[in-house]
C-alpha cells in the first residue's frame, strides 16, 4: 500500500477577485522508501499541494480531494487535534529559508527538544541525549556546545541541518522537503542533498522533494511529477523523464537548461507551450 | 586591436568591523588583490560562493565603493573615487543590475519614471526627449507601450528584471555589471532574460561583468571566467580553459558539487543505488 495517496486534489484561495485555483486536480502517490520529486516553476502549485497535505494552509484556502490517505489514515476526515498529533511526527516538512524557519529567540537545542517533548513525551535527559544524537546524525560538529547556539550564530547550511534534525527527530514515515537547497551555495547544496539521501536510505523514509532545479531532480529522484499552473503535466520515472520527455512543457523545461544550449540563444517555454496561456513573465 | 573596457589591477578592499564597547575593532579583507581585464563586447563571469567578495568587487567596479588599494581603469582612464568626485560622464559608463528585481524598483514610481530618472539626473534632456527614449527602451527590452504608466507590483519577476535592464541601459553605458541577474527567476524566464542580454550585447556592443554562482549559466554566457574564493581569484582564464581543465582545488570542488541533469549521470546514480 502506498504511503501517501492523493486523488484529484483541488486547492482554491478566496481572493478579492473571486476564487483562485492554485492546484487543479492533482493526483499522486508516494511509496515507502521512495523519492518523489515535484518539479515546476513558481505558481505551479507544487508547494501549495504539499502544504495542503500537511494542513498548513491559511483559512482562505479551500482544500478538496476525492481521496487523501496517509499511512492508512484518511486526512480529509481528521480533526485538527488529530492532525496536530500526526504533523511533525509521522510526516515532517523542511522549508526553503532555513534562517527564517527557525525561531530566532530560542536556542537550537530548545527547538529540537520541543518536538521531542510534544510528540514523544521524553523527559529532560532523554531529550538532551536524543538532540545531541540528532545533531550528530545531520553532521554538525560539537553537538553538545551547539545545542545552546542561537540560529543567528550558525550559517545557512547549518541552520538547514538543524531543520532536518527537527524534521527527522520523531522518525517520520514521510519527509517533505520544499526547495531545501534553493537558498544555499552549490557546495553546501551538495552536502545537504547527500545528507537527505543518506537519511532517507537509513530511515527508509518516503521523501517528497519539491524543487524547480532539474539538476536536483536528476541527482535525487526515483520518480518525478512535473506541474504547471496547478496541473500535473507529466509523471514518469526519472530516467525516462530525462530521456524521453512526453509533454511539451517538460521538453521546454529541459531545453531551457543553459547546459543543454546548442545554438546562440536558449529556447524558451513560449517556443513549446503554445496551446496554453503563456508562462508567467512571457511577454512576447 | 581590441579595446579594454575595464581593467583592474591588484584591487584590495578592507572593511573595518566591530569596535563595540567590549570588542576590539578588526579589519576584514574582503577582496585580496584581484586583477583582471575585459575587452569590449565580451563577458567576464565572476563565480564564487556567498562571502567570497564577488559583490564587493561589483560595487568597486560600479564605482559605488572605493578600493582600499589597487587601480581601476575604465576605457583606459584611471578612476579613483576616493580622491576625486565622480563625473556624470564616468557614471554613465558603468551601470549595474541587481539580483532581486522586487527590491531594486521603487514601488511608488511608474515604469516610465523609473526609466526616465537616470536621464533626469545625469543629462539635461527635455521631458519629451526623456519620454521618447524611455519608451524606445521599454520596447527594446520586450515590454509594451501600455506598460509605460504601470507600477512595479503589476509585473512578474521576469518583467521586472527587464525593467531593471532597461533602466541600466538608459544612459548608453559601455559596461554593465550584472550581480546574479537571473538567480531569482524561474528556469523558462531565466532563458528569456539570458537571450535578451545576449541580444542587447550584440546590438550595443556591451561589455558584461556577470556575477553568478550558477555554473551552467556561466558556461553558457561567458567568454572569460574568474573563480573567487575567500577574496582571492583562485582561477582566471578563458571559459573553455577553466571548464575543461580547472587548476585549483576549489574550482574542482565547485564543478563536482554542481548537480548534473544529463541522462548518463542519472544512469550512474541509479546503478549505484541499486547496488
Amino acid at each position: 500500500m502506498a504511503l501517501l495517496e492523493i486523488e484529484n486534489l483541488v486547492v482554491e484561495f478566496a481572493t478579492a477577485s473571486g476564487p483562485f485555483r492554485a492546484v487543479d486536480g492533482v493526483s499522486l502517490s508516494v511509496e515507502q522508501r521512495e523519492v518523489l520529486a515535484i518539479v515546476g516553476e513558481s505558481g505551479s502549485g507544487k508547494s501549495v499541494s504539499m502544504l495542503a497535505v500537511m494542513g498548513l494552509l491559511p483559512w482562505t484556502a479551500k482544500v478538496t480531494a476525492d481521496r487523501m490517505v496517509f499511512a492508512g489514515t484518511d486526512l480529509l476526515k481528521l480533526s485538527d487535534a488529530e492532525r496536530r498529533k500526526m504533523v511533525g511526527k509521522d510526516m515532517a516538512m523542511i522549508f526553503q529559508e532555513p534562517m527564517a524557519s527557525l525561531n530566532p529567540c530560542f536556542t537550537v537545542g530548545f527547538q529540537i527538544e520541543e518536538v521531542l517533548r510534544v510528540h514523544m513525551g521524553m523527559d529532560r535527559t532523554q531529550r538532551r541525549a536524543r538532540a545531541i544524537e540528532l545533531l550528530k546524525q545531520v553532521g554538525i560538529p560539537d553537538p553538545e556546545q551547539r545545542l545552546s547556539s542561537f540560529p543567528h550564530q550558525m550559517s545557512g547550511g547549518q541552520c538547514q541541518r538543524v531543520m532536518i534534525a527537527i524534521a527527522i527527530a520523531c522518525n517520520p514515515k514521510l519527509l517533505i522537503a520544499d526547495e531545501p537547497t534553493t537558498a544555499l551555495d552549490v557546495t553546501i547544496q551538495k552536502q545537504i542533498l547527500d545528507l537527505l539521501m543518506r537519511l532517507q536510505a537509513e530511515h527508509g523514509m518516503g521523501l517528497i522533494m519539491i524543487t524547480h532545479n532539474m539538476g536536483v531532480v536528476a541527482e535525487t529522484a526515483d520518480r518525478v511529477i512535473v506541474q504547471y499552473k496547478g496541473r500535473k503535466m507529466e509523471e514518469a520515472d526519472v530516467l525516462s523523464l530525462f530521456e524521453r520527455p512526453k509533454s511539451n512543457y517538460t521538453k521546454a523545461l529541459l531545453s531551457a537548461l543553459p547546459e543543454n544550449a546548442t545554438g546562440d540563444r536558449l529556447p524558451t517555454i513560449a517556443d513549446y507551450v503554445t496551446e496554453e496561456a503563456p508562462a508567467e513573465g512571457a511577454v512576447q | 586591436m581590441t579595446e579594454k573596457v575595464l581593467e583592474a589591477r591588484n584591487i584590495v578592499r578592507d572593511y573595518h568591523v566591530g569596535g563595540g564597547i567590549f570588542g576590539k575593532s578588526r579589519t576584514l579583507r574582503a577582496v585580496k588583490g584581484v586583477g583582471f581585464s575585459v575587452e569590449k563586447g565580451k563577458t567576464l563571469a565572476i563565480v564564487g560562493e556567498s562571502g567570497c567578495g564577488k559583490s564587493t568587487l561589483a560595487r568597486i567596479i560600479t564605482l559605488i565603493d572605493a578600493p582600499t588599494e589597487g587601480e581601476l581603469f575604465i576605457e583606459g582612464k584611471k578612476v579613483d573615487i576616493a580622491r576625486e568626485r565622480l563625473t556624470p560622464e564616468m557614471r554613465q559608463k558603468v551601470q549595474i543590475i541587481f539580483q532581486n528585481p522586487y527590491g531594486s524598483l521603487n514601488p511608488r514610481q511608474k515604469i516610465g519614471d523609473v526609466l526616465g530618472e537616470p536621464l533626469l539626473i545625469n543629462t539635461n534632456k527635455s521631458a519629451a526627449e526623456r519620454r521618447d527614449l524611455a519608451m524606445n527602451m521599454l520596447l527594446k527590452v520586450g515590454l509594451e507601450a501600455k506598460h509605460f504608466n504601470r507600477y512595479p507590483h503589476m509585473f512578474s519577476g521576469g518583467q521586472r528584471q527587464r525593467i531593471a535592464i532597461a533602466r541600466a541601459l538608459m544612459l548608453n553605458p559601455s559596461l554593465l555589471v550584472l550581480d546574479e541577474p537571473v538567480s531569482a527567476l524561474d528556469l523558462s524566464v531565466q532563458a528569456q532574460v539570458l537571450n535578451l542580454l545576449a541580444d542587447l550585447q550584440d546590438e550595443f556592443k556591451l561589455t558584461y561583468v556577470f556575477i553568478s554562482h550558477d555554473l551552467s549559466v556561466v558556461k553558457y554566457i561567458s567568454d572569460d571566467v574568474m573563480v573567487m574564493y575567500y577574496g582571492e581569484a583562485v582561477e582566471y582564464g578563458s571559459r573553455d580553459a577553466v571548464f575543461s581543465n580547472p587548476q585549483h582545488d576549489y574550482t574542482k570542488t565547485l564543478f563536482a558539487a554542481t548537480p548534473r541533469a544529463d541522462v548518463a549521470s542519472i544512469k550512474a546514480r541509479l546503478a549505484k543505488k541499486a547496488a
